[in-house]
């Protein structure tokens, strides 16, 4: 019993983290209507930042601060260079252009950084596992992670929800042109965004980053989880893109923790051994096209058209 | 038309003559290597036409191509180890197995579009490449060794390298032969037109969706037959071969030749096998060079190789 | 866009070059020089060509040419570049191999080639068994030999009960099936994660608490092994569950495991600090020319390169004696860094495995050292199913 409750918070520390990454790609993709492969390469990028920042300043908290601003500077920057160019562009094309920047990024990484990657280590106070009901241990570093994904979620919704910027970020997921036809700067409004996804990216590279490695290609895995959890979602909806991603962190744990039980009940030991893995990576996709077979816009379009 | 010429032409020209005396120059410089590169390329060049079918004229973008690949393969692979070494069982079974998972994911595939369909695709591939992993009879994540190459009574010899790479070749030609028809039949202005206008389409009583269902089975079928191909060029296939990445590499080969061009696809595999062969050779860091230079290419140069070889003419 | 074309049509024509047959000793080395793992890549490829300065960068009185190429961790880009290097550069030897899948995949070209090949890393159990080749030899190991170790270990320190982690491919089944062979304790569970693509270890380090298991082993060779530990000692494991290893902690992963590895053992057939004169001059040099010390892929990779120079000195320098090569190499006749071995019968080592621990140097860097030795002279347990006699 006490298993199962330690597997249900590790399924929702993932779940949120996977949130952090996939709420800034519906953001840009609801928006722009722009699929960007890149924002994998963000995400390694915040960590990269925040594992040179923590080793430069020797703090753990203004490493990771400055590595914020930095990726949202870089999120900025890429966006205002090259990938402005690619709105309003075939998808494809968007695809293909993005994937020529993962390539970019992970070859640049290994030329400056190189190969080996980098380590960020938690401050003392992070590493101690907290007692949570008697007789379950929690890594507090995860409990850390699930505390800020909550407030970055909550901030998100409130500025989403009841801010200026946030109502005509709404404004632009249901109808693109209508707010560039009503004056607004659409393309400070669009920078920014982008600027907003790279920081909610590099956020969630940087906190995966001391429980994982800062390493090349850190991002695409990951990458492909966050485009199944938006198009789970919905593209462009936020609230989607948080309850897809806490399914899919619930189901991905819970598979790999108790799928291997199940099929030793039905495989030969060696068999079920080899196949729960695979399974276990299955059961997202399939939750996948199943809800795309019966709502096949997702679970909470944004538009519709 | 007298003294006129388009440059794509003689391109175009230039690289069948070029592939077809291949195994000529190969043998008379014995640079066997060039032969080996260019098999793979060869079948390659096939999965790109096939993806180019449903892509470049169907409008349908699949993220999940590469799945044929490794059911093509893993049919193949499957049959010689369980023993049964005949091509007349393995070749017919290979494109039988794609050809029914075509039907099924695309079936289902569809009933969504633009992203959607892109991704959805991604998860049906992404199944079948956890399901190979998960084989443990057949190697699950280490792949399986095909240690016989399938039999064809006398016929042709697989293992004989020119033979094969003619194999190979007949198969490209034969692909893209079979495009070109449909492309030009009746079946294939439908499957055209829905892509520009689906409404329009439906309004004057196709079924879409029957149309493109038929046209992405036949691609299917194509890619299957270049990944039987490909794990007995290999003599080995593993679930690697249907990883997205691998997706992703088959729609880079199609974009680079030119999209909705019949021989685009084939030029855009042939630069992007040997640009990574060769790089790897001079710099270890290549993504710096290709990553922004197909950045380039979408911003600049649309309609990929085959479209700016189309618009160089020459008088 | 013209330039890429020219590029392209360039790269064609350097394809097309015939290979030059010259006076020189020809070496094919296959490796991973990208991505994240190319961090062993790069260590392999640094002591291979220390092994050559050592050696004035001749061999048998011929200069020697080698070629890397990076098989990008996919078994049939592996296998590709392995027939480059065969038909192509027309290698005279081939060495390398990190992963066991891509060795398995790249094994038949090499073997009908019957080009001498000397394995630096991988272990498959097959290779060492039915797929064995005279012409094939490691400066490795088996795969079960250095959990074997590691279980044998556990048996002297009197551990209970164990819980096994790795990942689901071809060396990780090998390497759980190698503790299981000696390890005399209770087995609580075992686990395969996804490999390469898995980020997360909880569901599987919950199961392992919850198990109640005395101790965990593990197999995880290279970032995978830096993300272990940290959710390892995050998890408060560490001072309730022990946990033991194979090739999870080495000198490449180690700058990024810092105090987590601290006190972790582990098994190997080489440490940096093994008391011979080869080893102490590989060492020692190895630090002034690279500022950092070696790992045991770079001393697997040396001893691969002394292996082929002893095989070149004794026809000397006429390579197309390979029957007089593979019976100059059985002898294993050359100072491997190792200390002195032999050859089974299927041209695996037979070899000592040494116990390592991580400790703190003097000067605040950690480092590998030697605790015991834990078996001598261990030869694997499929030598039987190798044809060879």
């Amino acid at each position: 019993m006490l298993l199962v409750v330690e597997q249900l918070l590790n399924g929702l520390q993932f779940g949120l983290l996977l949130f952090l990454l996939a709420a800034g790609l519906t953001l840009v993709f609801g928006i722009m209507d722009f699929v960007n492969l890149a924002h994998g390469s963000l995400y390694m990028m915040g960590a990269y930042f925040a594992a040179t920042f923590a080793a430069w300043t020797g703090s753990f908290i203004i490493g990771i601060v400055l590595a914020l601003g930095a990726t949202l500077l870089l999120g900025m920057v890429l966006e205002y260079v090259a990938l402005r160019h690619l709105y309003g562009r075939d998808h494809l094309d968007q695809v293909l252009g993005t994937f020529g920047l993962i390539l970019f990024f992970n070859d640049a990484v290994r030329l400056i950084w190189g190969p080996a990657g980098l380590s960020l280590p938690l401050p003392a106070w992070l590493t101690v596992p907290i007692q949570i009901v008697p007789g379950v241990f929690y890594p507090s570093y995860r409990l850390a992670i699930i505390a800020v994904s909550l407030v970055v979620a909550a901030l998100l919704y409130l500025v989403v929800m009841r801010t200026r910027v946030g109502m005509l970020i709404r404004a632009g997921a249901s109808n693109r042109e209508m707010i560039g036809a009503l004056g607004i700067n659409i393309r400070l409004l669009f920078t920014l965004v982008f600027g907003l996804g790279a920081a909610l990216a590099g956020l969630a590279g940087l906190m995966q980053a001391p429980i994982l490695t800062v390493q090349i290609g850190m991002g695409e895995n990951i990458l492909i989880l966050a485009f199944v959890i938006i198009v789970i979602g919905g593209i462009g909806s936020i609230r989607g893109a948080f309850l897809a991603a806490i399914f899919v962190g619930m189901i991905d744990t819970l598979g790999r923790a108790y799928a291997p039980d199940l099929l030793r009940h039905l495989l030969s030991p060696t068999a079920a051994s080899t196949a729960a893995p695979a399974l276990s990576s299955m059961l997202i996709y399939l939750l996948m096209a199943i809800v795309l077979v019966v709502r096949p816009e997702g679970l909470f379009p944004a538009s519709k058209r | 038309m007298t003294v006129m010429f388009n440059v794509r032409s003689v391109v175009w020209a230039l690289v069948i003559v070029s592939l077809m005396l291949l195994p000529l120059y190969s043998s008379v410089s014995g640079n066997i290597f060039i032969l080996t590169l260019f098999t793979r390329i060869v079948i390659f060049a096939l999965a790109a036409v096939s993806l180019n079918l449903i892509m470049g004229y169907g409008g349908m973008m699949s993220f999940g191509h590469a799945a044929y690949l490794g059911i093509g393969g893993y049919a193949v692979g499957i049959l010689a180890y369980e023993g049964i070494g005949s091509g007349f069982i393995q070749w017919p079974v290979a494109l039988l197995a794609s050809a029914l998972f075509a039907l099924v994911i695309g079936a289902l595939s569809l009933r969504t579009r633009g992203v959607y369909f892109i991704m959805i695709t991604l998860a049906f591939a992404q199944m079948a490449y956890y399901i190979a992993s998960g084989m443990a009879r057949y190697g699950g994540d280490d792949g399986l060794t095909i240690y016989k190459r399938s039999d064809f009574g006398g016929l042709i010899n697989l293992s004989d390298r020119t033979q094969f790479y003619y194999v190979c070749l007949a198969c490209l030609f034969g692909g893209i032969y079979l495009v070109w028809r449909i492309v030009n039949s009746r079946f294939g202005l439908v499957v055209q037109g829905v892509r520009s206008n689906e409404q329009r389409m439906e309004a004057i009583g196709f079924h879409a969706n029957r149309y493109r269902l038929v046209c992405f089975v036949i691609s299917g079928m194509m890619c299957g037959l270049a990944g039987a191909l490909l794990a007995t060029n290999t003599d080995f296939v593993s679930p690697s071969i249907m990883y997205w990445t691998r997706s992703g590499d088959l729609m880079v080969m199609v974009i680079l030749g030119g999209i909705g061009s019949l021989f685009g696809p084939v030029i855009g595999t042939i630069l992007f096998l040997v640009l990574e062969e060769s790089l790897s050779q001079v710099t270890e860091f290549s993504g710096i060079i290709i990553g922004p230079l197909l950045l380039l290419i979408v911003l600049f140069a649309r309609g990929g190789i085959d479209g700016w070889l189309g618009r160089l003419r020459r008088g | 866009m013209r330039s890429t074309f020219w590029l392209a049509g360039a790269a064609l024509l350097a394809l097309a070059q015939p290979a030059n047959a010259g006076d020189t000793i020809k070496i094919g080395f296959v490796s991973t020089f990208s991505g994240p793992t190319a961090v062993i890549g790069n260590d392999m490829r640094n002591s291979f060509e220390l092994a050559l300065d050592h050696m004035g960068r001749k061999m048998g009185g011929k200069n020697v040419e080698v070629i890397y190429e990076d098989d990008t961790f996919k078994p049939d880009v592996g296998k590709q570049k392995t027939q480059k290097l065969i038909e192509s550069d027309k290698v005279d030897f081939i060495a390398g191999y990190i992963w066991s899948n891509v060795l398995l995949a790249s094994l038949k070209p090499i073997v009908d080639s019957k080009t001498m090949m000397v394995i630096a890393n991988a272990g498959p159990s097959q290779v060492a068994g039915e797929l064995c080749s005279p012409y094939v030899f490691s400066t490795s190991w088996q795969n079960d030999q250095t959990p074997a170790a590691v279980g044998e270990y556990m048996n002297q320190k009197n551990v209970k009960s164990v819980f096994l982690i790795g990942p689901n491919y071809a060396a990780g089944k090998d390497m759980l099936a190698g503790v299981k062979s000696t390890f005399k304790g209770e087995i609580k569970g075992e686990e395969y994660t996804v490999w390469p693509s898995q980020l997360d270890f909880s569901a599987e380090l919950s199961k392992a608490r919850a198990s109640g298991a005395a101790s965990i082993f593990v197999f995880y060779p290279g970032a995978a092994g830096v993300q272990f530990l940290n959710q390892y000692s995050q998890a408060g494991l560490k001072a309730t569950m022990p946990l033991y290893t194979a090739f999870t902690i080495d000198e490449t992963t180690l700058p990024l495991q810092k105090d987590n590895a601290i006190g972790v053992p582990g098994a190997q057939q080489w440490v940096n600090d093994l008391p011979n004169d080869a080893n102490k001059k590989f060492v020692s040099d190895f630090r002034a020319k690279f500022k950092h010390g070696p790992s045991f892929y770079g001393a697997q990779a040396y001893d691969a390169a002394q292996l082929i120079n002893s095989a070149v000195v004794a026809v000397k320098g006429d390579t197309s004696k390979k029957e007089e090569m593979r019976k100059a190499m059985e002898k294993a006749d050359f100072k491997s860094v190792r200390g002195a071995f032999k050859f089974g019968n299927n041209h695996m080592p037979i070899q000592n495995f040494y116990l390592q621990d991580v400790v703190k140097g003097t000067d605040g860097e950690l480092g590998l050292k030697t605790v015991a030795t834990i078996v001598k002279d261990s030869q694997d347990r499929f030598h039987d199913k190798c044809p060879m006699k």
